[in-house]
């Protein structure tokens, strides 16, 4: 399946959660994750399966104002 | 005497919030946060790749300071409304600095996205404090909404060009119950020391602090400038007069 992980399109084998994809980003605390558009609390990271066409954004602490 | 300074109910023991963006390193960044004496720090979200600064927001909690997640680069409500959801899932906090901004080149809030945005996110049980124009009718709008803070700017972002209109920072404190807090705009001590002698309940500052030669020593600046200006409005100003008065008496002066 393809799917969008900020910005970026990559190729994946089914089945991955966003748990797992995570994992492969950042071993950083503060994470979020949108799918879609809307927010995956963490605790339901380990059972949201990614879909062929999602958009993920992965995000983490940076400086700003 | 005491003089509390809180937010939503919380109480910070400090009125200076500090911003982190454009700080040279983590390292500088903990000195800059001790010196301040700052409670709250902001900080933003960014994709995982455009992380330079590794484990920002956990030397932050080292220094045991509360995070303030902004919305930064946000142009639309819809946009800022979702970076503030994500900002409580990362950070595990329901406050959030409110930016949105209309226009690239004067990063100036657009007051109807940001009006929009905040009655959104109060509604959804956030401690907005919104990053606004020095209108006092805007002001006032975020108030009654429910922001638990509104935070005019002294002038644009980064600019460092102080408080350009003095008067509606006045206005602003006249006309809402909830904490001002000048935001933007400042760029040396005697700025911030303005800011708190307006009436403001404190001030937040990035760029003074973080692109200063020495942000250490800028940061104790600000902290005693912060403290000078509070207790000069505390302690009431003379008022201003066009001629001089005379501080030593004129009975019993001598004819020479």
């Amino acid at each position: 399946m393809t799917v969008t992980v900020n910005g970026e399109t990559v190729d994946l084998a089914p089945p991955v959660t966003v748990a797992a994809l995570v994992a492969t980003r950042t071993d950083q605390r503060r994470v979020a994750v949108a799918r879609n558009g809307e927010v995956v609390p963490r605790s339901e990271w380990a059972s949201t399966p990614l879909s062929d066409g999602d958009e993920v954004e992965i995000l983490v602490a940076v400086a700003g104002g | 005497m005491a003089d509390v300074f809180s937010i939503g109910g919380v109480s910070l023991p400090s009125r200076l919030i500090l911003g982190t963006g454009g700080v040279p390193s983590l390292e500088v960044l903990s000195r800059a946060v001790a010196a301040s004496g700052t409670a709250l720090v902001t900080v933003a979200l960014r994709r995982v790749e455009a992380s330079t600064s590794g484990a920002l927001a956990e030397v932050l909690e080292q220094c045991g300071v509360r995070l303030l997640p902004n919305t930064a680069g946000c142009f639309t409500a819809r946009e800022a409304v979702r970076t503030a959801r994500l900002a409580r899932e990362a950070f595990e906090t329901d406050w959030v600095k409110l930016e949105v901004i209309g226009d690239e080149r004067t990063l100036l809030p657009d007051p109807v996205e940001l009006l929009d945005a905040a009655e959104q996110l109060v509604a959804d049980g956030f401690t907005v404090l919104p990053y606004t124009n020095d209108d006092p009718i805007t002001a006032r709008r975020l108030a009654d909404i429910g922001c638990a803070a509104v935070m005019p700017l002294g002038s644009p972002i980064g600019s460092g060009l102080g408080i350009r209109n003095p008067h509606n920072i006045s206005l602003i404190r006249e006309v809402v119950q909830v904490p001002v807090i000048l935001d933007a705009g400042v760029g040396t001590a005697s700025d911030a020391a303005l800011a708190m002698e307006l009436g403001c309940d404190g001030v937040l500052l990035a760029s003074a602090v973080t692109r200063a030669r020495s942000p250490e020593l800028m940061a104790l600046a600000m902290r005693n400038a912060v403290d000078a200006g509070r207790l000069a409005f505390r302690a009431g100003r003379i008022e201003r007069r066009w001629h001089a008065q005379a501080s030593t008496q004129d009975a019993g002066r001598a004819a020479l």
